[in-house]
């Protein structure tokens, strides 16, 4: 697992599972403090090959709607050739996604990545 | 809110004590006569994380659900957040946040000096357009999102202060 601690604290690790390149973020929060870098931060990682780009977010446990607007801003920079995906989203973080119904436009996976590998 | 480990006492407070809103919201309720969590401070990014972080641990300690917490911290953080982003903009100022325990959820009211909202009303907007790929919101959630997760929003301008009280009842 490559990861990266950015110079302004917005922590990101990626791996390869099969075809997916996934994208972990592991700081807990995504909120306006960090969603400008938290966005330049995943368009650096996602550089790397892999598609579809999965998001984990099982280690997010606050997201405002800044912190969703940078994730929906991180779909657009991929464009239309990559998908961007999301797995592990925690109460807080689904619940967000439920009352802005962002969830209709993501393909949301309840297993983290990790247990994707694991069954192969 | 039955049954929760929330243990004011149902002392005997009168109707002259009560929490009052600095918008003339009258809570209706005797049980909190003193707030749960005040805190006067200038507005920023950072310093939004740092009161949440601390409002969030004193909820805790008064014994809320992982549900109501997580609902607090979402909609003072978006409050919070529309103050240092649009009431100040570029520039900042003082922000005070009192919460009140209540029967009914918790009595939050946030006053700033910035710029009144426009119209003088709490926006109630529609959700943004979600129609990919040509139409993907990066914003305007935020007035929903608050919306969505309280009641008895109230917004007075006072002076050079802007006033607004919401309730954000008990989660299921």
């Amino acid at each position: 697992m490559n990861k990266t601690i950015a110079e302004d604290g917005v922590d990101i690790a990626t791996s390869r599972v099969g075809q997916a390149l996934v994208v972990t973020v592991m700081d807990s929060r995504i909120d306006a403090a960090v969603a400008i870098e938290f966005k330049e931060a995943v368009r650096t990682e996602a550089e790397a090959p892999g598609n579809p780009v999965i998001l984990d977010l099982s280690n997010v446990t606050f997201l405002d709607s800044s912190g969703l607007g940078a994730v929906v801003a991180v779909m657009k920079l991929l464009g239309a050739e990559r998908r961007l995906e999301l797995s592990g989203l925690t109460p807080p973080v689904a619940k967000v996604f439920r009352l802005t119904r962002m969830d209709s436009v993501f393909t949301i996976h309840s297993e983290v990545p990790g247990a994707l590998r694991a069954t192969g | 809110m039955s049954g929760r480990a929330v243990s004011m006492s149902e002392s005997s407070v009168g109707a002259a004590s009560r929490p009052r809103t600095a918008a003339g919201q009258d809570w209706g309720d005797a049980s909190s006569p003193r707030p749960l969590f005040e805190r006067g401070f200038l507005a920023a990014d950072k310093t939004t994380r740092a009161v949440l972080a601390d409002l969030v641990a004193d909820l805790s300690l008064a014994g809320l659900t992982p549900d109501d917490l997580s609902n607090a911290e979402l909609v003072l953080a978006e409050v919070l957040n529309n103050i240092a982003e649009h009431a100040y903009g570029k520039a900042t100022g003082p922000v005070e946040l009192r919460v009140d325990l209540l029967r009914a959820g918790l009595g939050c009211t946030i006053s700033d000096q910035g710029r009144s909202l426009p119209a003088g009303v709490v926006p109630d907007p529609e959700l943004p357009l979600i129609a990919p790929p040509d139409h993907l919101p990066e914003g305007g959630f935020g007035w929903h999102i608050i919306r969505c997760l309280t009641a008895d929003l109230r917004y007075a301008r006072d002076g050079d202060w802007n006033r607004l009280s919401l309730r954000i009842p008990w989660a299921d």
